[in-house]
């Protein structure tokens, strides 16, 4: 079976809520909409105080081309333009909305019907671009890059096939998953409108082998309706949801180091979540304003997949499944391996919000960090094929210039290293400062590079 | 409500610990310990529980004395292992003192003069057995011969080693001497505590190997060096080279192979450099058998690539996301 060929490591996959079917999330009384939702230039509201809204009416538009607009997902009055504290753990500029019943733009198709290209044959590429980026979309996976722009590659290069991301190789979450089983017809629309879009032919659907039913039940839709879209079941494996893992998985190439595109070797990778939020955007009409959400945890009592409003805020979700648990140590906006830790509760989901995660006391400290002795684990686990062991002691000791010809810069960030060092060394935490001190030189030397010419 | 832990990702970790991996060792060396009690009875009982009571000691007392380390080292069992490796690289009827003079070497000099744990350069056991081997050549090259019954320890009867044999044939073109291959994988020939039952040794190889606290590349590529090295002299010449597989299965190969060379701390980080590694280490062990001073190689090979270990990890990267070849 295919997995990426560099390194990996095997976390515990604790899929508590696998089998529990999508639920439809309460309104918000008040729901909270954070400008800065996507990777690019921050939205900008267009809404003042006072100000009616209803369900998919824009309230922010896009603050360029590398940007998204933002959609309420309640009816109600602005309450207020002001800041909230994100997913990041900064204050940002947000648009607080008061709900007030549930009155949808009329401009949305809500009915359950599917619409497949075959009732829609005039839509150009051109058209479904176009829509995506008027509903706002983003990556769901959590990395949020907009998706028009993905499907904009840069002059010269040319895509061969979409691949979809259905990994979830995070542990815990399961959105992925049960979007799949519950809406497998809508996906498969939503490939098929990102293969036009990407004036592509072939598209693949990663999928890991812990979850046979929707392998089964994509592939049983795929033989009869849809020959050129193919299910390729993956070994499990982390990180396999990470875009140059997944496109080494599904089609044997691998995409240079930075500042090199997927593109560059023929892959336009979308999640799985994303194509869904494409089918609806193009089909239905409908701007990205409510995903599902993984609420789960060991000691929480009901661990749910809820559809959720956007703006709701994540402490509403916690009390559904049954309130945050007495020895609740952490609470985690998405997977244990890349999620951030949360200040408080009240975090609004947002477009990238793929899981809300409670640990316990004891599973939420880490243990004392002790001597490297030289293991060679990190080496091993690192899906980039880089070392760990020594970027972390050079970041550590403010090594910059010799992090970067180590290729500090070239580190997703995943957490293989970290996870599997018996010494309990925190890596990535010196890592990541060793990257972003190296971005920041690269950067300032680019500059420089433009002021002298 | 508790105020909420905030802290970067990954949140979750492996379990894995340094001590984990040290009694994991620890237990793959029960099979080989159990042969050599057999082999030598309670000769090699006794040499064991010196040694590692020994290197513990000084461990405990560097570190409380010395290094003033809040936190004790002794509790993760590096230090056991480490005298349980040199008991096994010590002749059972070797004299008590002699081997606390190792321990304190290993442990004292080779590993906390250099900060400790993960900071030394040199295998501490190794170190120790070629600290006494230099220093008590008679002692440490005194092999009794197994089998002698249960309560053999210095007055154990002596004979060579399997090695000797070898290299005393090369010289002399006689090939009569030489023990069945049989034997050398049951530990019924002369030699170290440890070194004389392969099989026990492949066992624990195995073992760790099954709970990934190593990886294939020392160990195979050290085997196969010196299993196709050998193999070429041998077809060259029979009559005063050994075959093969005797060749592997002789001396502390195996145990430096598989418990010697992969030490963590004293091995290359990327598998491209634990290859590298491993095949100099099976060139120079067949070297030093032919050719050196002394029958044994494997110690001194696996020594003196301890040293070249920051050099390999510089020049032997792992491969790079993005360097293999798109096809």
């Amino acid at each position: 079976m295919k997995t990426f060929r560099i390194g990996g490591v095997h976390p515990a996959e604790n899929k508590l809520s696998a089998s529990e079917p999508i639920k439809v999330a309460e309104l918000p009384k008040v729901a909270v909409y954070p400008m800065g939702q996507h990777i690019g230039a921050p939205a900008v509201p267009i809404v003042k105080k006072g100000d009616k809204v209803k369900v998919g009416t824009m309230i922010a538009e896009a603050g360029g081309f590398v940007s998204a607009p933002i959609f309420s997902g309640v009816s109600g009055t602005v309450l207020k333009v002001d800041t909230v504290v994100d997913a990041s753990g900064y204050a940002k500029p947000a648009v607080y909305i008061t709900v007030e019943g549930d009155e949808w733009e009329e401009s949305i198709d809500r009915s359950e019907k599917l619409v497949t290209t075959k009732d829609k044959p005039e839509l150009t590429p051109e058209d479904i671009i176009g829509k995506i980026k008027a509903a706002g979309i983003v990556g769901m996976g959590g990395a949020c890059f907009p998706t028009h722009v993905k499907l904009t590659p840069p002059p010269g290069s040319k895509p061969e096939w979409v691949i979809i991301n259905a990994v979830e190789c995070e542990p815990y979450l399961t959105a992925d998953h049960r979007l799949m089983l519950e809406k497998a017809d809508e996906v498969l629309v939503g490939v098929d409108l990102l293969m036009r879009a990407g004036k592509v032919n072939k598209a693949y659907i990663g999928i890991e082998e812990n979850k046979p039913d929707a392998i089964a039940l994509l592939q049983e839709k795929c033989n009869v309706l849809y020959p050129n879209i193919e299910i390729v079941p993956l070994k499990t494996k982390y990180p396999q949801g990470g875009e140059k893992q997944l496109i080494d998985a599904v089609v044997r190439r691998q995409v240079p180091a930075p500042p090199a595109l997927p593109v560059s070797v023929g892959a336009i990778v979308q999640n799985v979540g994303t194509a869904f939020a494409v089918y609806e955007a193009v089909m239905k009409n409908k701007p990205l304003f409510e995903r599902v959400v993984t609420v789960t945890g060991k000691s929480l009592k009901k661990p749910s997949n809820l559809l959720v409003r956007m703006g709701t805020p994540m402490s509403q979700l916690i009390d559904a499944c049954g309130g945050l648990p007495e020895d609740t140590g952490k609470v985690i906006g998405g997977g244990p391996m890349m999620g951030k830790a949360l200040r408080n509760t009240e975090v609004p989901i947002c477009k990238g919000s793929s899981g809300v995660l409670i640990m316990n006391d004891k599973e939420a400290k880490r243990a004392e960090p002790q001597t490297c002795i030289r293991c060679a684990k990190c080496v091993g686990a690192c899906p980039m094929g880089l070392e760990p062991y020594l970027l972390a002691t050079l970041s550590e000791k403010h090594m910059y210039e010799r992090a970067m010809n180590e290729d500090v810069v070239s580190c997703i960030e995943c957490g293989s290293c970290q996870f599997t060092c018996p010494s309990n060394r925190p890596l990535l935490d010196l890592i990541r400062d060793g990257k972003s001190t190296a971005m920041g030189i690269i950067r300032e030397r680019a500059a420089a590079a433009r002021e002298g010419k | 409500m508790n105020k909420l832990i905030v802290s970067l990702s990954p949140h979750v970790h492996s379990g894995d610990s340094i001590s984990r991996n040290m009694y994991l060792v620890i237990i793959a060396l029960v099979p080989a310990l159990l042969c050599s009690f057999i082999s030598f009875g309670i000769g090699a009982i006794i040499t064991t529980a010196i040694s590692v009571a020994s290197c513990v000691f000084f461990e405990w007392a560097i570190n409380k004395f010395c290094m003033k380390n809040k936190n004790c080292t002794v509790c993760d069992g590096s230090a056991i292992l480490t005298g349980l490796l040199l008991a096994f690289n010590l002749p059972s009827n070797i004299a008590p003192w002699i081997i606390v003079i190792g321990a304190f070497f290993a442990i004292g000099v080779v590993k906390m003069t250099f900060g400790g744990l993960g900071c030394n350069l040199f295998n501490p056991a190794l170190a120790g057995r070629a600290f006494l081997l230099i220093s008590f050549p008679v002692a440490m090259t005194t092999w009794p011969v197994p089998g002698q019954g249960f309560g053999t320890y210095l007055d154990a009867k002596t004979g060579a080693t399997p090695l000797a044999l070898m290299q005393e044939m090369f010289k002399s073109g006689d090939l009569t001497k030489l023990p069945e291959v049989e034997d050398m994988l049951l530990g019924n020939t002369g030699g170290c505590l440890g070194e004389v039952c392969a099989l026990a040794i492949l066992l624990g190889g195995i073992f760790l190997l099954w709970k990934k606290v190593i990886t294939w590349h020392i160990p195979v590529s050290i085997i196969c060096t010196v299993f196709v090295i050998s193999g070429l002299l041998w077809i060259i010449n029979p009559v005063i080279f050994s075959n093969p597989v005797a060749e592997i299965f002789s001396g502390g190969l195996m145990l430096g192979a598989v418990f010697m060379a992969t030490d963590y701390v004293t091995s290359p980080m990327s598998a491209k450099g634990q290859l590298v590694f491993g095949v100099a280490i099976g060139f120079l062990t067949i070297i030093i058998r032919i050719f050196g001073a002394y029958p044994e190689g494997m110690s001194f090979a696996i020594l003196i690539m301890n040293a070249f270990v920051p050099l390999i990890n510089s020049k032997f990267k792992p491969t790079r996301f993005g360097e293999v070849s798109t096809k």
